[in-house]
């Protein structure tokens, strides 16, 4: 079974969640945002599989599991909220949101 | 019997609690019932258990009670304990007793106020502490009580808290007793770390045993005990709290005086008289502390319009005798003052009281004038207890407990005698100012509508303090009068030096003096005309007890505001005015970066996490 390399498969992490960092950045819309904290963590997930794989160690593959489950809860999370800015104030920009300035 | 002891602190304590507590959910009536059946039953407990004691006196005539242990530390222990002999039962038939009685009028009295319940609460709590004072064991003990009786007059003279002059004379009773506590503190740590022990009969013992008479340390401690008396017992020069105190109620004024807080100072040193025995500067000064104060208050009582200041003077000037009785050793006359000052000051306050409950709380005495004719009850309660504060000669209490105060000064050699004379001084001056109020208050013409009648709750407690005051002092006789000694047969166990006069001749005077006072005020004030003199400089003098207000207000409270003001920017303020600077600088610069935007939330932790892993690897 052929085997990715340890720098090209962390370098496809490293360019998925810088990837997620700028979408996270750059974009306003809530929904986007969400989608690419997905990213980010998604490029952890492959930085754990491609680890595992190196040292032949099954913990990696648990902790994508883990990153599964926390990517789940935290999209069942953030919809929530988004759904709860949204009713109170009509948009998705997540500038917008800004009533707690100091 | 005996072992029921501990339920009579406890009980009112108990009822204290309830109304503290239920107050708000409670009728004025179960309140009143509360409030009235602790004191009550715990007024019954120790009855029986006086009976008892004096019937069939246990071991050694004391009876001990230890409850709990308090702490121990490194060999040192305080027990909470009780401890009753015949010196602390006659202080705790008096306090529970007369409390009852104040009680039972105050339900009458209060009605229809606001907090009535708040009232029973702060009440029942004062009958406990003092409860507590006297039956203590433990010096601990007692100034737990000592300082719950500060604190219940702080809170009961300030109960119409509405307006802001009684908070402020809460505020100065509190201070000024204070001031006291903090020597009589003061003397307990010297008695723990000096004679090692806190329990109140052991030292004494070790007092006695390892001390020399008149050495310094035993003389430092009678004085800073003597300071706490001084304080609590309202004598020169922390008296001026006690005319302030008049702020209160009628019942708490009652209270006070007569049964609990300004009696704890003359039970004080009756308890630790081995010290003033060893230190005889301090007992003279105890004598010569008593005597100034009850010439002071007496003249300043003489110059007072209102019916409570009057009582108030009067008050101060009575434990004045008691001072004077400790200072010349006889302990047992003392108490014995204690004892019938408390029914006929209890007596007099209240039916002030109940006179001025029928007159819209007027207190001058110059508004009311002709109220035997519509107030006879509270007429008659406030002629006896006035006859005997100033000791009518045969028929009242309050002549044979000051005879036994002025024959015991007679008997105490040149000292004594000067004692002794301003005794008979004071004699004249206390029938002077309290018949110029029954001559003024109650007879002449009146000058108020006054309607209305009394409740059972008001005339039960009149009938039997006036009854007391009357047959009170018919528990010991003067030796030249006839041979009952009840009172010092019980207290000869704890209290040495006999009681009553030995000689016809001082005892002559002293009634003479009485007499001739309550005759000079009835030429004064039998139509009192003219008898407004409230012009004359003397006249204002004596109305400002002597300007001790003032001269504490000049030299004590101004300079004290005054270095606190010019102080108000020192060095080490700075310091602090200076920490609070930075921080709202920090504050106002850091504000800047929540600015509620998430995006830049993320793009800082994004740069943080980034400036950390960079350190991490680079380094």
């Amino acid at each position: 079974m052929a085997t990715v390399p340890l720098d090209q498969g962390l370098l496809l992490a490293a360019i998925l969640f810088t990837l997620g960092l700028v979408g996270v950045l750059a974009r306003r819309n809530l929904l986007f945002i969400l989608m690419s904290l997905e990213v980010m963590l998604n490029a952890a997930g492959v930085a754990f599989i491609v680890a595992g794989a190196r040292w032949a160690a099954p913990g990696g593959q648990v902790m994508f599991i883990l990153v599964l489950t926390l990517a789940a809860t935290e999209v069942s999370v953030g919809l929530a909220l988004i759904l709860l800015m949204h009713r109170r104030i009509p948009t998705l920009d997540a500038d917008a949101g800004d009533q707690l300035k100091g | 019997m005996r072992e029921f002891l501990w339920l009579v602190p406890a009980l009112p304590l108990l009822g204290s609690v309830i109304l503290m507590f239920g107050s708000a959910h409670l009728s004025v009536r179960t309140a009143a019932m509360i409030g009235v059946l602790s004191v009550g039953l715990a007024a019954l407990i120790a009855f029986v258990i006086s009976a008892g004691f004096v019937l069939d006196p246990p071991v050694g005539g004391v009876y001990q009670q230890t409850l709990w242990r308090w702490f121990h530390v490194g060999g040192f222990s305080v027990d909470v304990g009780l401890r009753l002999d015949p010196l602390s039962l006659l202080m705790m038939l008096v306090t529970s007793g007369v409390g009852f009685f104040i009680h039972l009028f105050a339900t009458e009295f209060m009605e229809g106020e606001q907090g009535y319940g708040r009232f029973f609460a702060h009440l029942n709590l004062f009958v406990a502490a003092m409860l507590l004072l006297v039956l203590a064991r433990n010096f601990l003990v007692l100034y737990a009580g000592w300082e719950g009786v500060g604190l219940c007059s702080y809170l009961l003279i300030g109960f119409w808290w509405g307006d802001p002059l009684n908070g402020l004379a809460a505020r100065k009773a509190f201070i000024v007793t204070r001031i006291g506590d903090t020597a009589f503190l003061i003397g307990l740590l010297l008695i723990a770390t000096r004679l090692g022990t806190l329990n109140i009969a052991s030292a004494m013992t070790r007092a006695h045993e390892t001390l020399h008479v008149a050495s310094p340390m035993v003389t430092l401690i009678a004085f800073l005990l003597l300071g706490g008396a001084i304080g609590k017992s309202a004598q020169l020069p922390l008296h001026t709290w006690l005319p302030d105190a008049m702020a209160g109620p009628t019942p708490v004024s009652a209270l006070i005086h007569a049964a609990t807080m300004v009696t704890a100072g003359v039970y004080l040193i009756a308890r630790t008289h081995v010290l003033f025995l060893l230190a005889p500067i301090a007992q003279f000064t105890v004598g010569i502390v008593g005597a100034l104060t009850l010439l002071l208050a007496g003249f300043s009582a003489l110059a007072q319009n209102d019916i409570k200041r009057v009582l108030a003077y009067s008050t101060m000037s009575q434990i004045g005798y008691m001072f004077v009785a400790l200072g010349v050793g006889a302990w047992g006359a003392a108490m014995f003052h204690l004892m019938a000052h408390a029914f006929f000051k209890a007596l007099l306050f209240l039916s002030a009281g109940a006179v001025t409950m029928r007159l819209h709380h007027e207190q001058d005495i110059f508004k009311m004038g002709g109220l035997w004719r519509r107030l006879p009850v509270a007429f008659w309660s406030f002629l006896i207890g006035s006859a005997a504060l100033s000791a009518l000669p045969l028929v009242t209490a309050g002549f044979y407990s000051k005879e036994a105060i002025l024959s015991g000064a007679w008997a105490d050699g040149t000292r004594g005698r000067v004692l002794w004379c301003a005794g008979v001084v004071g004699a004249f001056v206390t029938g002077v100012y309290i018949f110029r109020v029954v001559f003024i208050a109650f007879f002449g013409e009146e000058h108020t509508h006054v309607s209305g009648s009394y409740g059972w709750r008001v005339i039960v407690p009149l009938i039997v303090l006036s009854t007391l005051s009357l047959v009170g002092g018919f528990i010991q006789l003067p030796p030249a009068f006839g041979h009952i000694t009840l009172l010092s047969d019980l207290l000869s166990t704890v209290l040495p030096a006999p009681l009553g006069a030995t000689t016809v001749m001082p005892l002559l005077f002293a009634s003479f003096a009485s007499i001739s006072g309550i005759v000079v005020a009835a030429a004064l004030y039998w139509r009192p005309t003219h008898a407004r003199a409230d012009a004359t400089p003397l006249w204002r003098f004596w109305h400002a007890a002597a300007g001790f207000d003032w001269l504490y207000d000049r030299f004590l409270v101004c300079p004290v505001l005054w270095a606190a003001r010019i102080d108000r920017d020192d060095f080490i303020d700075k310091i602090y005015s200076g920490i609070v600077w930075v921080t709202r600088a920090g504050h106002f610069a850091v504000r800047r970066t929540q600015s509620g935007r998430v995006r830049l939330y993320a793009a800082g932790l994004a740069l943080g996490s980034i400036c950390l892993i960079a350190i991490a690897v680079l380094r």
